[in-house]
């Protein structure tokens, strides 16, 4: 009886079992999740112990332009992650013309934030913030905001680059609903990271 | 037509109302931020409150736009446990006295 059940099913120690009921792109993306999520963890933590450590830590964020971008920014990279999820619901329903769709305005989504996020850094290095240097004289300011910032701006970028790779094999009849939906967790982490950096970093130090 | 798309699946989960109700939320929340932004409060007590709101904005964003919620639960068991668990020795441990910036106080803004 056993063992005729263990023939049906295939042994546990054999292999072919998924513990999780999910394929292995999608674990597979959930673990690099989880490691990226460390790595942003560090980098948050540190700037949050520099800003919290120096009582005259800079705060070089005005209204406008920069609150207005960033809260802007913000609202268009949750807006993208509405049109993901809506891109991984089309392609559930096997409507690859409007998953092509929905994934073209996720990442023209992430171009504007990247757009309105370049312009942002232009206006500080005007005002003498670069990596290396600020106008208060603190360079570890400039250092840990562009890296923060600039590592995520990577991540938007690659995300955006995926989204079209994945948009482009959806349009010519390649690719799955589960590579879509695994895209579309990688979008949603780099949505969810923004959410910790916009506040952490920008409403931490607006000019008072 | 078959299901060929969500065959794997076999739970087709969420409508765009709720997608939509969540996204009005994540919005709301973000709104309640940068409000706080403009409060004067004291930075140690204003980094908590923001990181808490964050913390519930990434739980809607893992539980609805990333699905964790119609995963099986040992998925969620596997994933999210160790990450805290790491997140929170992180800060213990990133720097010899992470934590005793809390006690010495950072002082005016």
């Amino acid at each position: 009886m056993h063992q005729a059940k263990e023939a049906a099913l295939g042994s546990l120690w054999s292999g072919g079992t998924a513990p999780f009921a999910t394929h292995s792109k999608k674990l597979g993306m959930w673990l690099f999740i989880v490691s990226d999520t460390l790595t942003f963890s560090a980098v948050l933590l540190a700037y949050s112990y520099l800003r919290l450590a120096n009582p005259d830590w800079p705060r070089p964020f005005h209204f406008y332009p920069a609150i207005v971008k960033s809260t802007g920014m913000t609202l268009v990279l949750l807006a993208s992650s509405l049109t993901m999820v809506l891109g991984v619901a089309a392609m559930h329903r096997n409507d690859r013309k409007s998953t092509v769709r929905w994934l073209l305005a996720t990442a023209l989504g992430g171009v504007i934030f990247v757009g309105l996020h370049m312009t942002e850094w232009v206006e500080l290095f005007h005002e003498g913030y670069t990596p290396w240097s600020t106008p208060e004289g603190m360079p570890l300011f400039g250092a840990t905001f562009f890296g923060t910032t600039g590592l995520h701006m990577l991540h938007v970028s690659i995300g955006v680059l995926y989204l079209l790779f994945i948009a482009v094999g959806i349009g010519r009849g390649k690719f799955t609903a589960d590579d879509v939906e695994v895209s579309g967790l990688y979008w949603h982490f780099v949505d969810l990271v923004w959410m910790f950096v916009f506040p952490m970093i920008y409403l931490m130090s607006i000019q008072s | 037509m078959s299901t060929h798309g969500g065959g794997s699946e076999g739970h087709q989960v969420g409508s765009t109302k709720l997608f939509v109700t969540v996204w009005v939320w994540l919005a709301l929340v973000t709104g309640i931020e940068v409000f706080l932004g403009y409060e004067q409060l004291q930075p140690v007590l204003m980094l908590t409150l923001l990181v808490i709101l964050s913390i519930g904005k990434a739980a809607l964003i893992v539980a609805y736009f990333m699905h964790l919620k119609y995963e099986r639960f040992s998925l969620t068991l596997f994933l999210v446990p160790p990450t805290i668990f790491c997140i929170v020795m992180i800060c213990i441990f990133f720097f010899p006295d992470s934590l005793r910036i809390l006690q010495l106080g950072p002082g005016a803004p």
